[in-house]
């Protein structure tokens, strides 16, 4: 094994750690509130309606620190794609995690100071991050303040959209969240990720 | 200012299709029978000034016309009593002017006296609205000079759910009825000697008071819903107002039996469970999506099952 080396910096680890709380939270009150029911209800109803509007203002400005650090730190050179190579590049991460990784190949795109993340990481990440966030905190925030949105669209209610929109990318998140917290175990060992995102250090295969 | 929020890549507009709702029983389109007639009437009562012949001076005098006379022709002629004459509910003697002071005391008539027990009515269920008035707070807390005017202007009273109204403008005119009095210091003293509560601070536990107050009717939370009865009338006593939001939020929204009952023909069209209620609005918890539901299932099943297998052939080749 290699030497560990310090990886992630005290704000990204809080920023992440934050924003997987309040993930959790949005999660749990969101479904509560898709799939309310009077005889089963997981959380209140206004309740979880309370708490998902304050996780989700909570998650639109730790966004907002993520956007800065991005742009005030070398953090943001992580998310550069190599558009060229990124097709064969995420063929291959996708190759050694159906088969190579039971074989026990090296990771094509080992972790190291210049490359955080693995091309089919930083694919998502960057979907996720400048994509589906966006759009979920936007039309949360539409959400939050209804009267801004308009009240048609082609004879269907605005909010009604706005509403799918954001269910619809939550549920894209959720799925994210999901499998991103699987491939966390798949580090040196399976906790090791864990363990970085409180030290900061990561540890090589 | 209104800003889009909409991608036009989640544009769903085929949710609309025509409604089936009961039919009103009065020509709509006909010119109005006795419009003539009520001309004479309306010469001073549609203005807001009126004229007349001093027979003592034998000038010709212009005068203010008291607020409360001042009728809205137009909106009389798209009431539901448009074909009526003004004296088939006024005494044939305000045909005179001056009008005799004691004129003002006659007896009015009620909407019972002249639709009551007619089976000509009785899709209106009329009989049914007296009874639920009567179990009404708005009658057992008031004496009887609480009747129909209180809330409805015959002058002008349209059918709001029997015609091509949407939601929107059902919500809107039902609502206007009640925060009439209940949202109006003076019109509230009619009724009651106490201070007119503030509304929005009464339903300050409602999250965007405003927007619940555009999408819904009042009568929605404060009233008992029966089946048979197009607007429900027995307004219940504040205590037993609907308090849970699961009432409405949930796939087995009580809106449905009240406020979109009128359109409900179209509920689970298209997939989507209570459809009806996406034409006007969104209700979090009772819009939900059969396919959309399916489809996330699969999706997430998928995931799990896929993440169990990577697990597995993980721990096998250990």
């Amino acid at each position: 094994m290699s030497e560990r080396f310090y990886l992630y910096p005290i704000w990204l680890r809080l920023w992440h750690a934050i924003n997987a709380f309040m993930f959790l939270v949005l999660l749990a009150t969101g479904l509560s509130m898709q799939y309310s029911n009077p005889d089963w209800p997981l959380i209140r109803f206004d309740l979880a309606v309370q708490f998902h509007n304050i996780a989700g203002i909570i998650v639109s400005f730790n966004y907002l620190i993520f956007l800065m650090g991005n742009l005030a730190t070398a953090n943001g050179a992580y998310y550069k794609m190599n558009w060229k190579t990124l097709f064969d590049d995420l063929l291959k991460q996708l190759n050694y995690y159906l088969f190579g990784v039971f074989k026990k190949q090296p990771t094509p795109f080992p972790i190291n100071q210049s490359r955080k993340f693995n091309p089919l990481q930083k694919f998502t990440y960057v979907v996720t991050m400048y994509g589906m966030m966006p759009v979920i905190i936007i039309t949360g925030l539409a959400l939050l303040f209804p009267e801004m949105i308009i009240d048609k669209v082609f004879q269907s209610s605005g909010i009604f959209l706005t509403a799918l929109l954001h269910t619809v990318v939550g549920f894209m998140l959720s799925m994210f969240l999901v499998i991103h917290v699987y491939f966390s175990t798949m580090g040196s060992t399976p906790t090791s990720n864990f363990k970085s995102m409180v030290n900061g250090f990561h540890e090589p295969h | 200012m209104r800003t889009l929020f909409i991608l036009p890549l989640f544009v769903l507009a085929f949710f609309w299709s025509d409604f089936s709702v009961a039919q009103l029983m009065v020509d709509m389109e006909a010119p109005p029978t006795n419009a003539e007639m009520n001309q004479h009437c309306f010469d001073c009562h549609g203005q807001q000034v009126y004229s007349f012949e001093n027979d003592f001076s034998g000038m010709i005098e212009r005068k203010v016309m008291n607020p409360n006379y001042v009728l809205d022709t137009g909106a009389f002629y798209q009431g539901v009593h448009r074909h009526f004459a003004c004296i088939d509910c006024h005494s044939p003697d305000y045909e005179n002017f001056p009008h005799q002071s004691e004129l003002r005391l006659d007896m009015m008539y009620s909407c019972i006296d002249c639709h009551g027990g007619d089976e000509t009515y009785a899709q209106y269920n009329f009989d049914l609205i007296e009874e639920e008035f009567y179990q009404s707070v708005h009658s057992s807390r008031h004496d009887e000079t609480f009747n129909c005017w209180m809330c409805h202007d015959p002058h002008a009273y349209k059918a709001m759910t029997r015609g091509d109204f949407s939601i929107g403008e059902i919500v809107k005119a039902h609502n206007q009825t009640c925060v009439d009095c209940h949202n109006d210091p003076v019109q509230f003293l009619r009724i009651t000697d106490s201070i007119q509560p503030d509304l929005a601070l009464v339903h300050d536990f409602i999250p965007n008071y405003d927007l619940h107050l555009k999408s819904v009717r009042c009568i929605e939370c404060h009233t008992s819903q029966q089946d048979t009865l197009w607007v429900a009338h027995n307004i219940l006593e504040k205590e037993l107002a609907v308090k849970k939001c699961v009432e409405c939020h949930s796939s087995n929204t009580m809106l449905m039996a009240s406020l979109y009952k009128y359109q409900n023909i179209e509920a689970r069209q298209n997939g989507f469970l209570n459809a009806v209620i996406l034409n006007e609005s969104y209700v979090i918890g009772a819009n939900r999506n059969y396919y959309f539901n399916i489809i996330s299932i699969i999706l997430f099943g998928l995931a799990i099952v896929g993440i169990l297998i990577h697990v597995f052939f993980r721990i096998k080749n250990r």
